[in-house]
């Protein structure tokens, strides 16, 4: 008889408890309870998001495979298909970063090649709190030691990715990753068990006392007890992932192999009651085979055990030989832990004795589904009212400039990313830190560019408006370099959705990438939710990370951010508009998140994407870079950035605006206003007015802002000078703005 | 130019012997064989390749188990029988680990993984694998390891220097050695050595990942063009 106790420390409601009872047509056992606690967890079941996620646009004439597999793939012509996925480890990284972000980076890589993909590269979306706090600067240097520590070691690069800083993820920060592998199209392989008497294959690292309980915990709020929590948190082993990953893509070229799954949160219990629940299919494992690493391990451990590096096998009865010789090649140990049944359960054995007997698809499919209320609020309208006329005069425009170079937000990342192997595989031909990564396809003419873009702070003015902007800024940092959107993957991150206020910014935001999905026609083929991001009651921004993957069909026409060749035109395509609203200047300068995040007219934005890539295509352009935060002066300036010193004068026309605002606040808008949809291009003089009526032809407002050239960084505001720089003296505060905190000081 | 076979020696853990294959058959249009490091047969191979990457996960030290495979035994043969063996990286530290060359690796000097082009000094060129550059010239290389912060006794050092053992070091753009340039804090800005036959050199950063303009750089491809004019050389000599 289970108590109501150990009910609730499983996490479990009592109706959900009832639930389980009418499944089972009895009460659980122990080892059942623990079985469907992990597998009905937020984490694993969608309890909360899947009424929403159902309303993402998840179709397209490119893809290969959408939501509900390992990973989303899409076909990139040459008969090849690109696998990708973006998934959260936040929780654990807050408690142990370096492990915390390491086991994350070997989750992902994992759903790669189980789809029979080979990695080819990382990205990484991360938020922490102020790095004013030690705090803070503890967590991020641990976390980027562990991405490095685990992608240089299994060889894939991290070629980008974006950081982002507020003090609501001081207790919570976000650690998502993105990784692309690509694969033979027709050759993708899934996570389905099929052919009653096929065996069942255990295959990686042993089986410890790590990690259980770790999507329940995935799936719980913090408080001032988490750090208790720490033996919740895996330990990575990359040099068995890498094994694994040779040996697993070596397996899948021989046809012995009927589906695959890594074990990851809910370890053995979800992969088994997963692959069972696709394929329509029992699965019956012996735990006893399991191999174990440490004595005395109970079924329920076993079952709920997170260790990494494991991966769950189907192979054609007959053909066991052939897949153990492939395995002991590496160093690998394959052990055959059980059949495939007709009888639909997940019967899990201990020496022959049943400690469990579950249907499968009970566990995958039939948990509880909430359509949990929601609410505006309260506080919201308060928040977005921003009266500019109360605001402070601020320093000079020169000084925001600098202050905004060398803010965390906006400087260089290069302390982050000279950490990771962002070359090894000879595949980058972007370098990192130069705007979306740019992989070419060795074998083909094409390379992928892809990009991981969200704006906490917008959406938590907006969560729509700040959801679509991301689906925008991540699709138009792809088109940047010469990529055509086809495909993307979302990583939500919020509160506690038994909160109906965090609940309504999460139904909001999934109704925002909807929207602009479709009207970019921008198919979501996967993703992962990441709910209970607060910690004692605050909650982190609403932060829905999107990556957006897109095809270069010719590699030697992909652009990075910085001018290329003096004597240039610069060219601002896009509209230009008043909009302070949830900039980084107010933040940075008035200490205020306030107000409307910028608006987006999606049309436009289409519009100016398909022209990018045309353009670039065409070899038109020289440079391109998106407006982002900062705005038009941040982005000008990170043009010269690493140019080897090639300046910029350009000249802005001020923006219309409210005739009672100050001379100030309207170059304030004009210099540092985030209007979406804004691109700086740089252009051959001899071709500019190529570029300028093939604009004029897409409907595409493009506008000669200036030249490339000299060594400073010129810009005025309707004939008034702003700015006069030598780069290299803002670009010094650019470079070491984020260095400075991490080098030269004992952590 | 004749038609040289490279042999890549591949570890558990080796990385970026894909990386030197492509390099060797795709961009310099030689031959090469991955070779398996439980194989003992080096396939008849002109020049053989140790790849960066972490061999056995860098366990224990950087290259430490690596010694150990069955392949080692006919390496060994082979280097001292005068063929010619590069290690790069991770090989480089096989390499030292394993004896064929003098000296350790610490942890670079701030302990964090770095990777980025270097401009690395070239400084002799009787070796097969420096032949074709010239004393003095700066190739600009990535490297990207957490461990290549070389390290020798004083004797070893200057045994070294006099048998002019250094074949690389870290240098400024300009090829000036100073301490602001010498990325991971090795003793003496050393990036590269040989072994007393020259014939054997080891050097952290990736001349693999410097053979195209597409990736960057072009410049680490002397090295490489430099073996295969070497073994034409031997050849053109029979």
């Amino acid at each position: 008889m289970i108590s109501d106790a150990t009910i609730a420390d499983h996490g479990l409601t009592a109706d959900e408890y009832q639930r389980v009872i009418v499944i089972l047509g009895r009460e659980p056992n122990l080892t059942e309870l623990g079985i469907f606690s992990v597998m009905w967890s937020e984490h694993c079941s969608y309890k909360s998001s899947r009424v929403h996620l159902q309303t993402l646009p998840t179709e397209g004439p490119r893809v290969l495979q959408g939501p509900g597999e390992n990973a989303g793939a899409v076909d990139i012509g040459d008969g090849l298909a690109a696998v990708f996925k973006i998934e959260s480890h936040n929780h654990p990284s807050f408690i142990e970063p370096c492990q915390g972000a390491a086991t994350g980076v070997g989750g992902i890589v994992r759903d790669i090649f189980t789809m029979g993909a080979r990695p080819i590269a990382l990205l990484n979306s991360l938020r922490f709190g102020s790095l004013d706090d030690p705090k803070t600067r503890q967590i991020v240097s641990g976390v980027v030691a562990g991405i490095a520590g685990y992608g240089n070691s299994i060889g894939i690069p991290t070629v980008g990715g974006e950081m982002g800083f507020d003090e609501t993820y001081a207790g919570n920060p976000l650690v998502n990753v993105f990784c692309l592998g690509v694969a033979e199209a027709d050759a993708l392989i899934l996570g389905r068990a099929e052919g009653t008497g096929n065996a069942v294959y255990y295959v990686g690292a042993k089986t410890g006392r790590d990690g259980i309980h770790g999507a329940t915990m995935a799936s719980a709020e913090f408080d001032e007890t988490t750090e208790e929590k720490r033996p919740n948190v895996q330990v990575g082993d990359p040099f068995m992932e890498k094994l694994l990953l040779e040996a697993c893509l070596e397996v899948m070229t021989t046809d012995a192999l009927v589906g695959i799954q890594d074990m990851g949160a809910a370890g053995l219990t979800c992969s088994t009651c997963e692959m069972g629940s696709r394929g329509g299919v029992g699965i019956e494992i012996d735990v006893a085979r399991v191999p174990q690493r440490e004595t005395g391990m109970t079924p329920y451990e076993i079952m709920l055990s997170e260790s990494q590096e494991r991966m769950l096998f189907i192979v054609k009865q007959g053909r066991e030989a052939e897949v153990e010789q492939i395995f002991e090649k590496w160093d690998l140990h394959a052990n055959k832990i059980g059949a495939v049944t007709d009888d639909g359960l997940l019967r899990v054995r201990d020496r022959g004795r049943t400690v469990a007997e579950i249907p499968n698809r009970a566990l995958a499919e039939e948990g509880p589904v909430y359509n949990r209320p929601t609410q505006h609020p309260a506080d919201l309208d308060e928040r977005k009212v921003l009266d500019l006329m109360t605001l402070t005069p601020s320093p000079s425009a020169a000084e925001v400039l600098v202050q905004l170079l060398a803010s965390p937000q906006i400087a260089s990342k290069r302390w982050v990313y000279r950490q990771y192997d962002h070359m090894v595989r000879t595949n980058t031909i972007v370098p990192a830190g130069m705007g979306a990564g740019v992989v070419r396809i060795k074998g083909t003419k094409r390379a992928l560019a892809f990009s991981v873009d969200g704006n906490g702070r917008y959406c938590s003015l907006d969560p729509y408006q700040g959801a679509m902007l991301a689906v925008a800024e991540s699709a138009r940092n792809v088109a940047c370099a010469g990529g055509m959107p086809v495909g993307a993957t979302n990583c939500l991150n919020f509160g506690n959705p038994e909160r109906p206020e965090i609940m309504w910014q999460f139904a909001r935001c999934v109704e925002g990438i909807g929207e602009a999905c479709r009207a970019l026609s921008i198919p979501i083929t996967g993703g992962n939710v990441s709910f209970y991001n607060e910690t004692d009651g605050v909650a982190i921004q609403p932060t829905p990370v999107i990556g957006v993957v897109g095809v270069v069909d010719d590699a030697t026409h992909t652009l990075g951010r910085v001018f290329r060749h003096e004597g240039a035109t610069v060219v601002l395509l896009g509209e230009s508009r008043a909009e302070l609203g949830g900039s980084e200047y107010l933040k940075l300068v008035h200490q205020r998140v306030a107000g409307e995040p910028p608006m987006l007219d999606l049309e436009a934005e289409h519009a100016l994407q398909q022209f990018l890539v045309a353009v670039i295509a065409d070899g038109l352009l020289e440079s391109a870079h998106d407006c982002a935060e900062g705005g038009r002066a941040v982005t000008l300036a990170e043009c010269c950035f690493e140019s080897e010193g090639i300046g910029v004068d350009v000249s802005l026309s001020p923006i219309d605006w409210n005739d009672d605002l100050s001379d100030e606040l309207r170059r304030a808008a004009t210099l540092f206003g985030e209007t979406a949809s804004c691109v700086v291009v740089s252009v051959a003089e001899a071709q500019t007015a190529d570029l300028l009526s093939r604009a004029r032809e897409a409907g595409v407002p493009a506008q000669v802002a200036g030249r490339t050239g000299g060594g400073r960084f010129r810009l005025s505001v309707d004939g008034a000078t702003a700015f006069d720089y030598p780069v290299a003296e803002i670009e010094r505060a650019w470079a070491d703005g984020l260095a400075s905190y991490f080098e030269g000081r004992v952590a | 130019m004749g038609h040289t076979k490279f042999a890549i020696i591949v570890f558990p853990g080796s990385n970026c012997d894909h990386d030197a294959y492509y390099a060797v058959t795709e961009v310099l249009g030689q031959e090469a064989e991955l070779v398996w490091h439980k194989d003992t047969d080096l396939r008849g191979a002109d020049v053989v390749v140790l790849p960066g990457g972490f061999s056995y996960g860098d366990y224990l030290r950087s290259g430490a188990i690596a010694r150990f495979s069955p392949v080692m035994k006919e390496v060994a043969e082979f280097a001292n029988s005068g063929g010619p063996v590069l290690g790069i990286c991770n090989g480089f530290q096989v390499l030292l680990e394993a004896g064929f060359l003098p000296g350790g690796m610490r942890r670079n000097q701030r302990l964090e993984f770095i990777c980025e082009h270097v401009n690395l000094r070239v400084e002799q060129t009787d070796t097969p694998f420096t032949q074709n550059a010239s004393v003095g010239q700066v190739l600009r290389i990535p490297i990207a390891h957490g461990e290549g912060n070389y390290y020798a006794s004083p004797e070893t050092i200057a045994e070294l220097e006099t048998d002019r053992r250094v074949i690389f070091r870290y240098t400024s753009p300009d090829g000036v050695v100073d301490e602001a340039w010498n990325v991971n804090g090795s003793t003496l800005a050393i990036a590269g050595i040989c072994n007393e036959a020259r014939n054997v050199v080891g050097l952290m950063p990736h001349p693999e990942r410097a053979c195209e303009f597409a990736v960057g750089s072009t410049d680490g491809r002397v090295i490489l063009d430099s073996v295969i004019a070497a073994l034409d050389g031997v050849a053109k000599a029979r």
